[in-house]
């Protein structure tokens, strides 16, 4: 796991007694899950959100003891970290845990309902949706006073939730719980980078727990979104569908990035198709309007691969290798003046740069 | 007007600059190797070499590919003179219906030109974007092997460079 840190190595979690955890007690188990100490004693770094899974219940942990302990102990050994000193001590851990981490299981909100308990409790424990969504400081640890603020993770940024959202479209409970259940959804676009993954598992849970965190989410606010979008285009740059797949491209603009959008985009992304077989609508892009451009660059430059399974799932080629710096600096200019009324990014090379070396 | 050197040959592009460079290496310049899958750049059946890299010719307009170097199926060896990739394709009896086969062909020798030695696994990998209906996957595996074994020795091979 890459950390602004170093490389953190996961480690084994069968069953296996050598270099798994078969020879741990279940309260080895659940303390580590709660206080981030392994069966040894020594601190585990934080990368291990214990920080949320303190909140989980005792039922909940003791059922993670049983499930991995019924699966199938693999031999492996992580190897070692790459932090540097004095980070690679792990005693510097217990500062840490004195500055940042508050040990409480979850207590519920009796003024609200059910579903909305639910919802907290998954998102702030087992979801730690907080580890990527909520900016950190300095020391690594998740900035209490600005929770769900936006984050970064493994290189994509992970998106302001509630009332910081970026996002053009206001979520909907409807609309997020499809989101995460599916990974992508018309209005919104798709999960990318880890959020893929993090979709993918959402999509084996019970659908009544999905819905329960999309409540609770939708209840922190919804920032400058709109409720009114509709679901297909019906503004500027509406065009006509040309025979085949392809549309008819529009007339060039003068202006460059203008020029690549018209060439290279509209064909598919102002084609009038709804997602997942036409391109997301940039203007409803929370990437194009998001404070980096982490997102946009990584989408323009890798394309979002195929996904395997049987449902139809959004798939765009990628452009790092056609467009070159240069071009794709003047597109995501086009993109932003265009879309979200604002100027370039600052740090935009930068951003090309990270994206092309993290293919 | 466009110019790109495709092949090794500097040419003059006519066609009007959002014209996909797919339609321009099929009616312009009469390189029919590369084949219209999609439009979409789903399917890798338009795969042509750009720079050294594998690009969907059917959603790249030529207005973007100013001065650059466009490598063909034509490119990487001819009917009388086969290159060790086509000539594995046809010692394997990799293609069935042969559309998706170019697209393949032009992928796999980009990837072998800056990775001779690439895994099983990277093959498949850098492969996924290109479907075939027909199903030879396997034997398209054991061409993309075969050539890798005799692009080894002499991957500076001038015609991958240019």
């Amino acid at each position: 796991m890459p950390t602004p840190f170093g490389t953190i190595y996961s480690t084994n979690i069968t069953p296996d007694p050598e270099t798994g955890i078969g020879r741990w007690s279940e309260q080895a188990f659940i303390r580590a899950l709660r206080s981030g100490v392994d069966r040894e004693g020594r601190h585990l770094y934080p990368a291990f959100p214990y920080d949320h899974f303190t909140r989980v219940s005792d039922d909940d942990a003791k059922a993670l003891y049983a499930f991995f302990m019924s699966i199938d102990p693999v031999k492996s050994s992580a190897p070692p970290n790459e932090l540097p000193f004095p980070l690679n001590v792990r005693l510097t851990l217990a500062g840490w845990k004195l500055l940042f981490l508050r040990q409480a299981r979850f207590v519920a909100d009796p003024s609200k309902d059910e579903r909305w308990n639910r919802g907290k409790y998954l998102v702030e424990g087992l979801g730690h949706c907080g580890a990527c969504h909520s900016p950190r400081n300095l020391l690594g640890a998740e900035k209490t006073s600005a929770g769900f603020a936006g984050g970064e993770a493994e290189g994509w940024r992970a998106y302001a939730l509630g009332r910081s959202s970026r996002s053009p479209v206001a979520w909907d409970e409807a609309a997020l719980a499809d989101y995460l259940a599916r990974g992508w959804h018309a209005l919104h676009g798709t999960a990318q980078g880890p959020m893929a993954n993090v979709a993918n598992n959402l999509s084996q849970v019970d659908p009544a727990d999905v819905r329960a965190m999309a409540h609770y989410l939708v209840s922190l606010g919804k920032g400058e979104g709109r409720n009114d979008v509709e679901r297909t285009r019906s503004g500027p740059g509406r065009l006509p569908q040309a025979g085949g797949a392809q549309a008819a491209t529009p007339s060039i603009p003068s202006e460059p990035g203008g020029a690549i959008y018209a060439t290279v985009c509209a064909s598919c992304h102002d084609a009038d198709r709804p997602l997942p077989l036409g391109g997301s609508r940039l203007d409803l892009s929370t990437a194009v309007m998001d404070e980096v451009p982490t997102n946009l660059v990584n989408l323009v430059v890798r394309g979002i691969p195929a996904a395997s399974g049987a449902s139809a799932r959004p798939i765009m080629p990628g452009f790092g290798d056609v467009l070159d710096d240069r071009q794709i600096s003047d597109l995501a200019n086009y993109l932003r003046t265009r879309f979200a009324g604002k100027r370039q990014w600052d740090g935009f090379a930068k951003a090309v740069a990270k994206a092309r070396g993290g293919r | 007007m466009t110019t790109l050197i495709v092949n090794g040959e500097r040419r003059s592009i006519e066609a009007s600059p959002d014209t996909p460079l797919l339609y321009v290496l099929r009616d312009e310049l009469g390189l029919n190797g590369a084949k219209y899958g999609c439009g979409l750049g789903q399917c890798g059946a338009c795969t042509v070499i750009v720079d050294g890299k594998a690009v969907f010719s059917c959603v790249t307009p030529v207005m973007v590919l100013e001065g650059r170097t466009v490598t063909t199926l034509e490119g990487i060896g001819s009917q009388d003179a086969l290159g060790p990739m086509q000539r594995a394709f046809i010692t394997e009896q990799a293609a069935q219906c042969g559309y998706c086969i170019s697209g393949m062909m032009m992928r796999a020798h980009a990837l072998l030109s800056r990775d001779p030695h690439a895994t099983d696994e990277s093959i498949r990998a850098e492969l996924q974007p290109h479907l075939c209906r027909c199903g030879t996957h396997m034997r398209i595996l054991r061409a993309i092997r075969r050539a890798a074994e005799e692009m080894r020795p002499k991957t500076a091979d001038a015609r991958t460079e240019r």
